[in-house]
């Protein structure tokens, strides 16, 4: 999960990095309210998940607690590369003498954790890497002993920061670490990393990406989440513990195993540029189980989706049989009674393959057609959703 | 031959009297595999009844290797607790560490691989379906009775995949069918099993299944290119995946332009691998090589 800003910011001052006083605002009013409480001028800035915000008019000084409701009114709403801006931050504004860059990330081509650090900050890092590589230093952390004091200085010193901020970013390169690990983060990004004209080093802008997979132990991660931007079909899905993506096209999926489902849609997006160019509705993965419950659910979140002309469900029955597979989409549509109104294709394949077959033939549903191959099935439904 | 598993592989199973773990072992066991023990400290000393076997229950698994001479240990410890079994198994130096579980924070699975670093651990996963030498051994919960033993090495991130691919070609059969796993740290990579594959007499071609995320599949073209002198045949799954979204695996991200699946394709290609258009068509080109 990628955090705002502000939660990003907020996270990273709560184990120890410092930052500008500021806070959030859903209104004009309160971000007129947040500048009132801090000096002035403030910096009013777009609160959304997606970069090029200043170039998109989505960051502004304001030098008076009215002029950031002003500035506020006007950056609230702007939609900045499909992301409408629903929240803005109102921080301190800062003279900046020097901007560097400093991160920690998951290096998953070598398996381990990486920093990277620049006394060349701002811009941004991916044209740093390519224009300037010898500027960005690259230091692998072994996540067995991650990052104290002296890691820290020798990150610090192989960026060449210079040394009347040394002391102060090698104590931000802990802090910084400590969110890290602490948070469960697969990067924590801070750029730029500013020095202000009195020699006060600051995070003044972050990102953070929280690895979901930690969320048992990381009670408080879930109320960073956006529930307002959620899909609600996805939101609908996850609530059912379904493992659900909504996609943009006609044809809605369900398979068992995250590889077979992403299959599924290339091969059904594949088939489709033969009609028309019908395209898949969603990834739905409902495992290895597929009871009658979780086909319906399954197929309940599919049915709810407008754009949906025709269901494939794909099932390799390998720990699950395929007679249990059949027996629950046969259940599952006796549950979704009169809601079941698109025509499902049906492939099975695997264990007990002839007997689940033979129960679909048997239950012979009038919106069920069954088609013994992958390839066949995909293009049966490319075709229904023509 | 076959890679990593064989006849003589003795397994132990960490989280076995778990529901998983239980219903898995008793597949294993009807599948043939030399099931020698269990592991769970509140239940060191008793054994666990299954159809056809009785498996005893050691306090750890240092303990159950001196007592059966295990090598393999097949975890299915849930997420908060598999770092501390992992490293236990490193620690007691088993061969091979299978780690099954799904939903292992990323922080604990890089701790884990790095904490096995110069020792004499194989890890495989996590998030994966184990692996399997058919007729010989089952590690993990990949169904046996798809396809018997035979000359094809298969090696893929995604478990429904294996077995679609396994199923397809069931009438060949394959020395080692091995699933890695789709997490973004994980201990067995593709360029791993190639190696192993290339070194194995019996096996006279190789499946590679990728996806979506991570570089390892152009890796291992370029790992291919420089080494492997065996066919091989490539499928990935991932083209119609949106950027930024995980596709039910935890590692099956496209990020910005990196990961994708087209990338991934070129590569293989360039390096000589015929990569196909969807799973079966893969399984034709595989019987193109060997039919």
């Amino acid at each position: 999960m990628d955090l705002f800003e502000y939660q990003a910011r907020d996270l990273l001052a709560s184990h120890g990095v410092p930052v500008l006083p500021g806070g959030v605002a859903e209104t004009p009013d309160q971000a007129e309210a947040i500048a009132r409480e801090i000096a002035t001028p403030v910096v009013v800035k777009a609160q959304v998940k997606t970069g090029g915000r200043g170039k998109a008019g989505g960051v502004k000084l304001a030098d008076n607690p009215e002029d950031a409701r002003a500035r506020a009114q006007d950056i609230l709403g702007l939609d900045i590369k499909g992301h409408i801006t629903h929240k803005v931050m109102v921080a301190q504004a800062s003279d900046i003498a020097e901007e560097y860059y400093f991160s920690y990330l998951l290096d998953r081509s070598n398996r381990t954790f990486l920093a990277m650090a620049s006394k060349e900050g701002g811009m941004e890092i991916e044209q740093l890497a390519v224009e300037r590589p010898e500027a960005l230093a690259r230091i692998p952390i072994d996540a067995t002993t991650g990052v104290d004091t002296a890691k820290a200085a020798e990150i610090v010193d192989a960026a060449n920061f210079p040394a009347e901020v040394r002391d102060q970013v090698i104590a931000i390169a802990v802090a910084l670490w400590d969110t890290f690990v602490k948070e469960d983060a697969t990067l924590v990004e801070v750029n730029p990393l500013a020095k202000a004209p009195d020699g006060t080093v600051l995070a003044l802008d972050a990102k953070v990406t929280l690895d979901a997979n930690a969320d048992f132990r990381q009670t408080g991660h879930a109320a960073l989440e956006d529930t307002a931007a959620a899909d609600p079909l996805e939101a609908a899905a996850k609530e059912k513990n379904l493992n659900y993506v909504k996609l943009d096209g006609e044809v809605g999926i369900i398979g068992n195993g995250a590889g077979l489902v992403m299959s599924t849609l290339d091969v059904v997006a594949y088939a489709g540029e033969e009609f028309g160019g019908v395209k898949p509705a969603n990834f739905l993965d409902i495992g290895g189980g597929a009871s009658a419950e979780v086909m319906a659910n399954g197929l309940h979140i599919i049915l709810g989706d407008p754009a949906v002309k025709s269901v494939f469900v794909n099932v390799f029955g390998g720990i699950t049989a395929c007679d249990a597979v059949a027996n629950g989409i046969v259940s599952a549509l006796r549950i979704l009674g009169d809601e079941a109104t698109k025509p499902l294709v049906v492939r099975l394949d695997g264990n007990n393959v002839d007997e689940g077959r033979r129960i679909l033939a048997e239950a012979n549903h009038p919106l069920v057609t069954v088609v013994d191959t992958m390839d066949g099935a995909a293009r049966r439904a490319a075709e229904l959703a023509a | 031959m076959s890679i990593f598993l064989n006849e003589n592989s003795k397994v132990i199973v960490q989280g076995m009297t778990g529901s998983e773990g239980s219903k898995h072992t008793q597949r294993m066991l009807a599948s043939g595999t030399a099931i020698v023990g269990g592991v769970n400290p509140r239940k060191a000393g008793t054994t666990v009844d299954f159809e056809g076997a009785t498996v005893p229950v050691f306090g750890g698994v240092a303990e159950a290797m001196k007592e059966t001479g295990a090598d393999v240990s097949v975890i299915f410890v849930p997420p908060p607790f598999a770092k501390a079994a992992v490293i236990e198994a490193v620690d007691a130096q088993i061969g091979l560490a299978v780690v099954i579980t799904e939903g292992i924070p990323v922080h604990d699975s890089t701790y884990f691989w790095a904490h096995a670093q110069g020792g004499s651990t194989r890890i495989i996963g996590p998030n994966c379906p184990g692996l399997i030498s058919p007729g010989r051994s089952n590690a993990g919960i990949i169904p046996a009775n798809i396809t018997k033993q035979g000359t094809i090495g298969l090696v893929s991130k995604s478990g429904t995949l294996t077995y679609q691919m396994m199923y397809e070609l069931r009438d060949i059969g394959f020395s080692t069918a091995v699933g890695i796993g789709g997490d973004p740290v994980i201990g067995t990579t593709h360029i791993d099993c190639l190696q192993a594959f290339q070194d194995d007499p019996e096996t006279e071609a190789i499946v590679m299944i990728g996806e979506i995320g991570g570089d390892a599949e152009e890796r291992a073209a370029d790992f291919i290119k420089a080494n492997v002198t065996k066919p091989v045949v490539g499928y990935v799954a991932g083209f119609t995946a949106p950027e930024g979204k995980t596709m039910g695996h935890a590692g099956a991200i496209v990020s910005g332009s990196a990961g994708t699946a087209q990338a991934k394709q070129e590569a293989l290609e360039a390096a000589g691998v015929r990569v196909g258009k969807t799973p079966s068509e893969t399984a034709r080109l595989m019987r193109d090589i060997v039919g």
